[in-house]
């Protein structure tokens, strides 16, 4: 239908735009492979010799295992309430309905130094520690919404005459969830767990208000750029993380693009 | 549809808790909503909506100067200092016109680019595309910054390319350019992916009918498919315009004495200068903009493309 | 169906294994801790945790007002120990965020010079709030390839000369720089202390550093934002202090400090520990740590300041020749008083005014200045 003219042009802008992307990343991994400190361009050698320090820094595995401690709760809290939510919304109609969308979207709407502060001053005044669980509560709030839009979308393709066949043929209400219901929107859990998790390990503003002394990877990872003492680890962790974040990736896509047991489209 | 319950085929089962609370939360929608939605909402409502209304009273309050600490005295100071000095409409406004540029800026750059991904791809291209672009999302936000600074500064990779090339260097460092170029970088996938979703909901059909009725591409693009790919740019503007009037760490790493944004000067006040009252209040202004904006979006049925 | 099932039972699995995976339990306790760059450094804290077993996790802060911020983040209690300057001392004594301390518990308390043993930054009331540390000039820094010649004046950082490659410190403190500056060049001005400024030195102060303001290229947050300024060659000339000097230097950098004519502000450290910390045993074998003559020289050395302790100068020569005499830690009295120290500006002015401009004012016009 377009010009193929139009096709190749296009063609072209993706290109560029992919490069766009890419590059940065691409620059910031192949600076984990400086063999010098010194962060100038060009490179002055190709070198491993940072990755082990980078792996055996005490700091940076603890900032690690928080990080996944706290996107691990905080995607289960997500998931659970997330999904919840989009039941309730979806089925039923009431008053107010409009408003649980608007208020599930607000973490993400409103800019995160505010949702950071505004914890953060709860967070005293109720007298709770800051550590793990206030970063899995922050991280929780904006997660939420994440699954949320998932599971209503998939909801919203499944037709309620699936639950009714169920219901027919004899199931009750916890037998027609578990193997009507549940099944269909699985893999929406799935991928809205998975860009959950991926939210909550990258994320920085919010949690810098609500982690206290210690640090997660993203926190580690600001304090020692500003500190500069550390760069070369910085790169190789950095690099590492972009390798293994492939593969949830991959997967979450693989699973969404199943629609389930509809094939509708 | 209860039939099962009451009927002889339900007795012939056994009719056990499980059965009985099952059929009476069928019976009384109310009260399955209730409980569906209670713990996502109490959650919600307990935590967050109160830590937020509490944030904002606190804009009401002042610091002492010399301990910092929190005077609870009600009092309009820090809004008054908001109104009278015109630093602080300045960095406001500062921020407002970057987030503008970096919206437009994102806009011009994903839609043909989600178009090819909508349109012309095929499927097997377009899902590798939609995970190329959800990819960087992935790759750290502040090392995704932090390689810009490597880029920009004097002894990056701009400035040596451009002098290979023989042109002079640009002295783009720490500098509101750098600023918009940075942000534009970091939220482009957060356009890209809305604008791709509500171009791929337009029914071939409707380009179809377009083209019978004798209109040419360019005249389809501007009546049919700009007006249905509104939702998905107005969905992702949301995004790259929030993340701008709220983001920090661009500001502290990248931008230099030309000027603060809002997210710099009310972390710097939060976290450097211990005054989280004032912090409070200024902080009103990108949710009072964000407030708006959110409106105007709902009117314009971004939350439907989202 | 079953296949799907079991897929989203083995990642909820992964994702809830996560959790339950723990960090190794640490002997000894672990001290959070505020510090200045260059205060923390490996050669002198793995010694420490391997003699007392106590760990040491610094944050690193770059002005005062971020370590009374700190100190005072969480509702208290999150960090152990700051190393304050004496422009935050005294604040966090008032506002009651730091505790008491026993000098009779250091043993190298007594070989500290007196002017250093109760200094009014850190003592109130005959109570010490902390212990001593190390003092030192905030310098000149200049790249000695691009600035020549050599300067020796701070007239060289409102120069328009060096225009887009100047940078000072994001702190309002900084505008006491500007008054010292104006106490030499401009005294009928009536400046005596750079720190107590009625409205008109003050406003004389400020407008100075509007005229430097497009001679910026950017305002440092923390000591390692101004080396990469250095490094990269997007600076030149700057405020700064011998710690970035000494880093610079070991980086090859070309670039030397001085201490201007006009003379300089300066900090005056002391470790204090926090009202609220649960770490005392950890805390109190930290300043015995950081007395000793050894560590002092060690740091003294390092970041280029002078140690309290007057045992420390004959190891700084023994680790680096010449260096006690460098530092003034030979006869630092004589040193001391041509250093404007920092403290908290307050309306009082000590000389029965009561106009002169407090540290909330100092505060807004910075970040007014800023823009």
């Amino acid at each position: 239908m377009e010009t193929r003219g139009t096709r190749i042009a296009l063609g072209v802008w993706v290109a560029l735009v992919l490069a766009f992307l890419y590059i940065p990343i691409a620059i910031i991994c192949l600076y984990a492979f400086n063999s010098s400190n010194v962060q100038s361009w060009p490179i002055a050698g190709l070198s491993t010799k940072w990755f082990g320090p980078a792996i055996h820094n005490g700091d940076m595995q603890q900032a690690l295992v928080l990080s996944l401690k706290a996107a691990g709760l905080a995607t289960l809290t997500a998931v659970l309430l997330g999904s919840a939510a989009a039941f309730g919304v979806h089925r039923f109609k009431f008053f107010g309905r409009e408003a649980i969308s608007f208020l599930l979207v607000l973490p993400i709407a409103l800019p995160g130094i505010i949702t950071g502060m505004a914890l953060n001053s709860y967070f005293v005044f109720w007298k709770i520690n800051f550590g793990l669980w206030t970063v899995v509560i922050a991280h929780a709030t904006f997660c939420v919404v994440v699954v949320y839009n998932n599971v209503i979308a998939r909801l919203r393709r499944v037709p309620g005459s699936l639950t009714e066949a169920s219901m027919d043929l004899g199931a009750d209400g916890f037998q027609t969830f578990r193997y009507v219901t549940f099944p269909t929107i699985s893999t929406a859990l799935i991928s809205g767990g998975l860009l959950a998790f991926a939210l909550s390990f990258d994320e920085v503003i919010v949690t810098t208000f609500t982690v206290g002394a210690s640090n997660t990877l993203p926190t580690w990872i600001f304090s020692e750029i500003q500190r500069g003492q550390e760069l070369p680890q910085v790169n190789v962790v950095v690099f590492l993380i972009v390798l293994l974040t492939i593969i949830p990736v991959a997967l979450a896509q693989r699973l969404t693009r199943e629609s389930g047991i509809l094939r509708t489209e | 549809m209860a039939a099962g319950l009451d009927t002889a085929e339900g007795l012939s089962r056994e009719v056990g808790v499980r059965r009985r609370l099952g059929g009476a939360l069928w019976r009384h929608p109310f009260l399955k909503g209730l409980a569906v939605l209670s713990p996502t909402v109490l959650a919600f409502t307990l935590v967050y909506v109160a830590a937020l209304a509490a944030l904002f009273v606190s804009a009401f309050w002042t610091v002492d100067a010399f301990t910092s600490q929190t005077i609870h005295h009600w009092t309009l100071d820090n809004f008054r200092q908001l109104r009278d000095s015109v630093t602080y409409r300045n960095v406001a406004v500062r921020t407002i016109s970057i987030a503008g540029a970096v919206t437009l800026t994102d806009a011009i750059i994903a839609f043909p680019f989600a178009y090819f991904m909508a349109r012309i791809a095929t499927p097997r291209m377009r899902a590798a595309l939609f995970v190329l672009v959800l990819l960087p999302l992935w790759a750290s936000y502040i090392a995704r910054i932090y390689s810009w600074k490597l880029i920009l500064n004097s002894s990056g990779v701009l400035t040596w390319s451009l002098h290979k090339l023989g042109l002079p260097a640009p002295n783009v460092a720490y500098s509101n350019t750098a600023t918009w170029v940075v942000f534009s970088y970091v939220w482009l996938p957060f356009m890209i992916l809305p604008v791709y979703a509500a171009l791929e909901r337009i029914p071939h059909s409707y380009i179809e009918a377009s083209r019978d009725l004798g209109a040419r591409g360019f005249r389809t693009l501007r009546s049919v498919i700009l007006p249905l790919a509104l939702p998905g740019v107005v969905a992702g503007s949301i995004f790259t315009f929030s993340l701008t009037l709220g983001d920090y760490i661009t500001p502290t790493l990248i931008s230099g004495a030309s000027g603060q944004f809002v997210g710099n000067v009310v972390a710097d006040s939060a976290l450097r200068g211990g005054n989280l009252p004032f912090a409070a209040a200024f902080a009103a202004v990108p949710v009072v903009v964000m407030g708006a904006y959110l409106l105007i979006a709902r009117r314009l049925g971004a939350f439907d493309a989202l | 169906m079953t296949k799907r099932m079991w897929a989203f039972v083995a990642t909820a699995a992964v994702g809830l294994a996560f959790p339950a995976a723990g960090i190794t339990k640490q002997h000894g306790g672990t001290l959070n801790m505020i510090a200045w760059e260059g205060y923390t450094q490996p050669q002198w804290v793995k010694p420490f945790t391997k003699k007392t077993g106590c760990t040491v996790h610094a944050k690193y802060g770059g002005s005062s007002d971020e370590m009374v911020t700190l100190m005072r983040s969480g509702g208290g209690g999150q960090y152990d120990m700051v190393s304050a300057s004496g422009d935050a001392s005294l604040r966090l004594i008032y506002g009651k965020d730091v505790q008491v301390v026993d000098p009779s518990k250091i043993p190298d308390f007594k070989n500290f010079g007196k002017a250093f043993q109760s200094p009014p930054n850190n003592t109130v009331g005959g109570k010490h709030y902390g212990i001593s540390l190390q003092w030192g000039p905030n310098t000149l820094l200049y790249n000695t390839k691009k600035v020549t010649p050599a300067p020796t004046s701070w007239g060289a950082i409102y120069d328009p000369k060096y225009r887009g490659k100047v940078t000072v410190p994001d702190n309002p403190i900084q505008i006491a720089d500007a008054a010292l500056y104006l106490m030499k060049t401009q005294p009928s001005l009536g400046i005596k202390d750079p720190y107590e400024l009625n409205k008109t030195q003050f406003d004389a102060a400020i407008a100075l550093l509007k005229k430097q303001k497009p001679l910026i290229k950017k305002y440092w947050g923390l000591a390692s934002d101004e080396i990469d300024l250095f490094k990269n060659g997007d600076a030149v000339i700057g405020a700064s202090w011998p710690y970035q000097t000494n880093t610079l230097i070991a980086a090859k950098a070309p670039v030397k400090d001085v201490v201007p004519k006009e003379g300089a502000t300066g900090w005056l450290d002391t470790w204090m520990v926090s009202s609220k910390s649960k770490n005392l045993d950890c805390a109190y074998k930290w300043l015995g740590w950081i007395s000793t003559p050894k560590v002092q020289a060690q740091q003294a050395i390092y970041f280029g300041e002078t140690p309290v302790n007057s045992k420390a100068c004959a190891i700084m020569d023994t680790l680096s020749k010449g260096s006690c005499a460098q530092y003034h830690a030979n006869a630092p009295l004589q040193y001391f008083k041509q250093i404007h120290f920092w403290k908290t500006p307050i309306a009082d002015c000590g000389n029965g005014q009561k106009n002169c401009m407090d540290y909330t004012k100092w505060q807004q016009a910075w970040t007014q200045l800023k823009g």
